[in-house]
């Protein structure tokens, strides 16, 4: 019988074994590649990129974009999954539509759509103007505050459903028997339901944040080149300046925050899911 | 039910509805946009016209774009349903420590950096000698593909009762039928969620490919990223249009086979 079982292991073997040559060697190839140079290890090139005021800077940004991105993203996700929860028939399609339509759209035509709204002969412009918020256009392309709202809109969908699904399988009874008990309306929120919906906040903002601090495609069409994100700095460094040390580089930080965000969201969620 | 109760439920209702306008906002926006009989983007459009989807006929290298990138994506959805299917079995039935974290593994693609892992696999298959520009997409296009069948079948085989395995091998059928028989049908609905998403997935990426791809071999987003560049006119408008006709079909397949509650659920 254990013979089987094993054998039954030996399956995952194809799979597991082409994610490991094309897709984790190449990983710590370029890790490796960013310490190692001719006489030795070296951490050289990263104590270059740290002490370069303008590379911080454009971390930084990267940072704060990626958290304002999940914070508002949150923001607007978690009471959408309570609606949800609680649409029926027609309603609820508009509300499953509205998410898997857009999941199934690519970025480069969300941001393009985006770039043209934000112009200032664009659709929110002269939304604003025709409301009389403003008289004259306001400059909002090239902003990061509209970059913010560009990725917030584009993984939405990606914070929602894992909040819909906790949100789902919460026991109603439990907010309702808190109540009977006398808790208040903010008690119960942040003694009962937050907690019980804590592990589909955590999902959803892992996996936007680690999804906005390496996104491309979005800041390239929404800011541009003159506020450069770590992506568009891997990109430059690769395609134009060729300078592949520099691009190891900062791929290597990239990919640093990346694993950590997995690594200690997946740690977060299995410690939640122990506590339940 | 009190009033502070009543309040945070209108307040959802409120939020949920702008979330659906704002959802829903760069796309038809997108699709106005491409009946515009204008050459710059005003909205709304001066006239309505179809000038912009008659000039995509003189886009050169478009047709090209649209083949390599639908021919990478069946392929490597292919591939990565019958890469998933074994690695899933083997994860959820074998028997071996840390299999959490092998799963988490062949998940994690989806949350690292695409441009990292492009950068990664351009000097990988430099250093082994791969030179030729439709392999190297294809062998990264299975890197984007696999962990979204990985991550619905892992689900949905830990819920599958592997005792009907058991029970058809008893009447005869051998493990490998078994498998095709009554484990793939059963999942039907995970099979048409996981592989449409990972077609999408394929078909929309832009930071991997743009480190495989070579003069000949573009494919479509990173064509689409390249005409706006040259010339940012209404026509990009309507190759979305067409992309978005796409999303479109694919919903109204997956709705009318598995439902649109199961396909968020992948």
């Amino acid at each position: 019988m254990t013979s089987r079982i094993d054998r039954i292991s030996l399956l995952a073997v194809p799979g597991l074994a082409y994610l490991a040559v094309i897709y984790a060697l190449p990983l710590l190839i370029l890790l490796a590649k960013s310490i190692r140079t001719p006489d030795g290890i070296s951490f050289a090139e990263y104590a270059a990129f740290f002490s370069d005021d303008y590379n911080m800077g454009v971390l930084l940004r990267t940072l704060r974009v990626a958290a304002l991105t999940t914070l508002l993203a949150l923001l607007i996700a978690y009471p959408t999954a309570f609606a949800m929860n609680r649409a029926k028939g027609p309603m609820l399609t508009v509300f499953l539509v509205a998410m898997v339509l857009p999941m199934s759209l690519g970025v480069v035509v969300k941001a393009f759509a985006w770039s043209i709204l934000f112009r200032a002969n664009g659709f929110i412009n002269t939304s604003l103007q025709w409301i009389g918020l403003t008289e004259k256009p306001v400059r909002m392309l090239f902003t990061e505050t509209a970059l913010v709202i560009g990725a917030a809109n584009v993984f939405l969908p990606f914070m929602v459903l894992p909040i819909y699904a906790v949100v789902r399988q919460l026991d109603q009874r439990l907010p309702e028997a808190a109540a009977s008990l006398g808790a208040t309306p903010f008690f119960r929120f942040f003694h009962v339901t937050l907690p019980l919906t804590l592990p589909g906040v955590v999902a959803g903002s892992a996996f936007t944040f680690s999804m906005a601090i390496s996104m491309y495609v979005i800041p390239s069409l929404i800011v541009g080149e003159r506020q450069q994100t770590l992506s568009m700095l891997i990109a430059r460094s690769f395609l134009y300046l060729r300078n592949e040390a520099l691009g190891s580089t900062i791929s290597a930080v990239l990919l640093a925050i990346a694993i950590i965000v997995v690594v200690f969201s997946s740690w977060l969620a299995r410690r939640l899911e122990a506590r339940q | 039910m009190t009033q502070t109760d009543r309040i945070f439920r209108v307040l959802s209702w409120v939020i949920g509805l702008g979330c659906v306008l704002f959802l829903m906002l760069p796309i038809v926006i997108t699709v106005a946009a491409s009946f515009t009989s204008s050459p710059v983007y005003t909205l709304p459009p001066p006239d309505w016209s179809l000038r912009w989807y008659q000039s995509l006929d003189r886009r050169s290298g478009l047709w090209d774009a649209v083949v390599l990138s639908l021919n990478l994506a069946l392929v490597s959805t292919a591939i990565s349903l019958v890469l998933g299917t074994l690695a899933s079995i083997g994860v959820v039935r074998g028997n071996f420590r840390g299999r959490e974290w092998v799963a988490t593994f062949a998940v994690s693609p989806l949350m690292m950096p695409g441009l990292v892992v492009g950068v990664a696999l351009l000097q990988f298959f430099r250093e082994i000698g791969l030179r030729d520009a439709y392999w190297s997409l294809l062998l990264g296009h299975i890197v984007i593909t696999l962990p979204f069948v990985m991550r619905t079948l892992l689900a949905s085989m830990g819920a599958f009762d592997f005792s009907m395995i058991d029970a058809a091998r008893t009447l005869g059928l051998s493990y490998p039928r078994a498998i095709m028989k009554v484990l793939v049908p059963n999942l039907a609905p995970a099979y048409l969620t996981s592989g449409l998403f990972a077609f999408l997935a394929s078909m929309d990426n832009y930071p991997i490919s743009i480190f495989l791809t070579d003069a000949r071999n573009k494919t479509l987003p990173i064509k689409m990223l390249q005409y706006l560049e040259e010339q940012p006119d209404p026509s990009l408008a309507a190759m979305s249009s067409g992309l978005i006709l796409l999303a479109v079909i694919v919903l109204l397949v997956g709705s009318r086979t598995v439902g649109l509650n199961r396909m968020i659920q992948g």
